[in-house]
């Protein structure tokens, strides 16, 4: 059938710029103070949406590393000797500045990230003040989590983080480890690098002490010199499957605590009894909310063959009314591409799935001309043998499989090494709980997708890592 | 002196000697290698058995018998699962004294001693018998999300497990290390005690009896570094207990258990008799969180 292209004409309603105060140049921040990198490298950040230059950000080497992690292990000693009740205060008053300043941070994330403005002002900011605010709770009450009567920090946690939601991934790391009494050594992505800044400035406003927290800017070689580093008690990373895998060998023999948050390739599954609108709705978020950047992304949709037909027109549909373009526009629906070098990944994939039979579509759909796009695409006719079925694209890339029985649903659910996430749509709750119970994933969202809250653990099966983020469960990672 | 050598000095009879055999799904092979050791008694040094030396097919085919057992046993109630394991410290109950003499021998231990740590392993199976209905409620539960949505989170057991049981406690602590594994609905592929793995593969007789299903638990014997390593860097085990590895061998089947991830319990030093807590169940449970919306 052919989809008609019947998009309204919205004008544009563009977030102001103004709300963000970018200085030309940033430094590393470590021991409470701003500082150029040893050997005076410096790398720029630039903004996915325009190639834009932001700023200009001091690049971590082995020397910096080195400076920080001995910076957080000083401050270890008085801040794990605080009573509970002082650290929950300080990550109170952190949550509370953060809420003050999210306007200025979302914008600040969407012009680094790319992500659109509606995302970082409704989805990213507020869940960072509230994961602070969650884990500020926890501070002085650790000896109730069920982790023994006297449960003790582990000393100086080394945290990478990934690009696709840089505030909110830092605060999955550092409350629950300020919490239990940890110091931190974090590095942002290369990519974005600005807001990891920007909150060292909310730290120095809530007179955090000095060491406690440190943020260093700079690439994977900074990041495996973190996680080899001798002075690293604990490492934290979320990111690719094939970098953890590096850091689990890293550590091993040397006693460090790992948790790992890698890749997914979830499944979507809907059953032909489902609320096809709400389908849709759901299948829409779970693969296109963050430009598909996000690792519990439902990039497998498998559809019942039954209502294979209906269900693909109506998301069609929908999909041509997605909105691409300008992050800081308020009506945008898909921003950029994080990077050129993503982009070229999420072309060559998109390209095996042609290459290998998949058929392609696309919304007619205009992009900007500069910063990196690309248009919110569907594959059908995928088998579980493409590469579009198997690998993390990490993109607005959708692959459709069909299923007629629970059972092979199931089956094809399962048979990926990842385990992060699945969900469900169907309006049987026998049925909802018998699949539930035998995906093999961390997370499983039933009649809606994409849902994150501070107190509910996250985190994966199989390959998709170890350790749990988030809730009670999300404290144990830093406890002893 | 061994019971059997007394009665032989009588001249009242010949004692029937047992083929100590492995394990695995169920049944009882020998090592499809035909390799066998020399056990022998930790004092004297005297020849105890022939146990079977294990090859990496031997292993692989384990962890072929603990995939297959992992849908029947982790989809098993967790209150059958507390009665068969419950069932197994019935069965060991029984055959004390036979387990007396192993360990005495295994471990150069006074009889008073080898006994006492037979009665500990018997009443480890019970305390783990008992946990298989509370872990769930003791570690998961629902969790407040701010939003009208039902979410709850689940200890689910992470699959099939390889377990290097101690070197130095042949019986207490192999006990201790394995229950925990398949209390939580996981399945084991053991590998005994490489000095002293007479009683490991004298369990396998009471499994076989206590309605445990086959392939559930798999004991292996031989060289624990030959048999650990197919087991560390095999795409289809998804956890290593490393408790009986020591120093550069433990290195190295962390690093190769990084290729798939497994959930890795590295060696640490062990009380056998300490509370066992419940760190060794939650080493193999994953934590599975749903959601589903709220609404008229």
């Amino acid at each position: 059938m052919t989809v008609k292209h019947q998009m309204f004409e919205y004008a544009p309603a563009p977030e102001s710029r103004a709300v963000v105060d970018l200085a030309p140049s940033y430094g590393l921040f470590i021991d409470g103070e701003f500082t150029e990198a040893a050997d005076g490298r410096v790398f720029k950040s630039v903004s996915p949406s325009s190639e834009e230059v932001l700023a200009e950000v001091a690049r971590a080497g082995e020397e910096d590393v080195d400076r920080a992690v001995r910076a957080a292990r000083k401050a270890f000693t008085s801040w794990s000797a605080l009573p509970g009740a002082e650290r929950g205060k300080y990550l109170f008053r952190i949550a509370r500045i953060l809420q003050e300043r999210s306007r200025e941070l979302a914008v600040l994330e969407s012009l680094d990230n790319g992500k659109p403005i509606r995302e970082t002002r409704d989805v990213d900011l507020p869940l960072v003040a509230a994961h602070f605010f969650y884990y500020a709770g926890w501070a002085d009450k650790l000896a109730h989590a069920g982790f023994g009567p006297e449960p003790r920090p582990l000393g100086v946690a080394g945290q990478v983080i990934p690009w696709n939601f840089p505030l909110l991934m830092l605060a999955w790391k550092i409350a629950p480890a300020l919490a239990a009494g940890n110091t931190v050594v974090l590095k942002p992505a290369e990519t974005t690098p600005l807001s990891a800044l920007f909150f060292a400035d909310v730290c120095r406003q809530a007179g955090l002490p000095h060491g406690v927290v440190n943020i260093l800017t700079g690439y994977g070689d900074a990041g495996a010199a973190l996680v080899a580093h001798e002075g690293v008690d604990k490492v934290a990373f979320t990111g690719s499957t094939e970098v953890g895998k590096a850091i689990a060998r890293t550590v091993a023999g040397t006693g460090k605590r790992v948790t790992l948050e890698l890749g997914g390739k979830a499944a979507n599954i809907v059953f032909d009894d489902a609320p096809i609108d709400q389908a849709v709705e759901g299948i829409v978020n779970g693969i296109f909310f963050n430009q598909g950047h996000v690792c519990c992304a439902g990039s497998r949709l498998l559809v019942q063959e039954s209502v294979q037909e209906e269900l693909l027109d109506a998301l069609k549909r929908r999909m041509s009314t997605l909105r691409v373009g300008d992050p800081l526009d308020k009506n945008t629906d898909i921003g950029a591409i994080n990077s050129a070098e993503q982009l070229a990944r999420i072309t060559a994939l998109a390209e095996a799935g042609e290459a290998e039979g998949a058929e392609r579509w696309a919304p007619a759909c205009d992009l900007p001309e500069s910063g990196y796009w690309f248009a919110p695409t569907l594959f059908t006719g995928v088998t579980q043998a493409h590469r579009i079925a198997r690998e993390e694209i990490f993109g607005p890339v959708l692959s459709v499989l069909t299923f007629r029985t629970p059972a092979e649903a199931v089956e094809k659910a399962n048979n990926t090494p990842y385990g992060l996430s699945a969900g469900i749509w169907t309006e049987k709750g026998s049925r909802i709980l018998s699949m539930a119970n035998k995906l093999r994933a961390g997370v499983v969202w039933a009649n809606t997708f994409n849902k994150f809250d501070p107190t509910s653990p996250f985190g994966g099966y199989k390959e998709s890592g170890y350790g749990r983020e988030g809730g009670r469960h999300g404290l144990e990672g830093y406890l002893k | 002196m061994k019971a059997t050598e007394k009665s032989e000095q009588q001249g009242t009879r010949l004692s029937v000697f047992k083929t100590y055999k492995l394990y695995v799904g169920g049944k009882f092979p020998r090592s499809e290698s035909g390799r066998v050791y020399e056990v022998t008694d930790s004092k004297s040094g005297a020849w105890l058995a022939n146990a079977p030396l294990s090859s990496r097919k031997d292993a692989r085919d384990a962890v072929v018998a603990a995939r297959k057992a992992v849908a029947g046993w982790s989809g098993a109630t967790a209150y059958n699962r507390g009665q068969v394991l419950y069932r197994v410290a019935e069965m060991l109950e029984g055959r004390r004294e036979q387990f007396a003499r192993e360990v005495a021998e295994a471990e150069g231990l006074s009889k008073a001693r080898a006994a006492a740590v037979v009665d500990a392993a018997v009443d480890r199976w019970v305390w783990y018998a008992g946990w298989t209905d509370k872990i769930t409620q003791v570690v998961g539960g629902a969790n407040p999300v701010a939003g009208p949505f039902f979410n709850l989170s689940t200890p689910e057991p992470a699959g099939v497990v390889a377990v290097l049981a101690p070197q130095d406690s042949s019986f207490l602590g192999l006990v201790s290390v394995v229950a925990p594994v398949i209390a939580t609905g996981n399945t084991a592929v053991v590998v005994a005690s490489e000095r002293a793995p007479l009683p490991a593969l004298s369990l396998g007789e009471v499994l076989a009896t206590s309605d445990v299903p086959g392939g559930v638990v798999n004991v292996l014997s031989g060289r624990t570094a030959e048999i650990a390593l197919p087991l560390a860097s095999h795409q289809d085990v998804n956890g290593i207990d490393l408790t009986g590895a020591a120093g550069e061998l433990a290195v190295e089947l962390e690093t190769a258990a990084a290729e798939n991830l497994k959930r890795v319990r590295r060696p640490s030093s062990e009380d056998w008799t300490a509370d066992p807590g419940i760190g060794r169940l939650t080493a193999w449970l994953e934590t599975k969180t749903v959601w589903h919306p709220i609404g008229v």
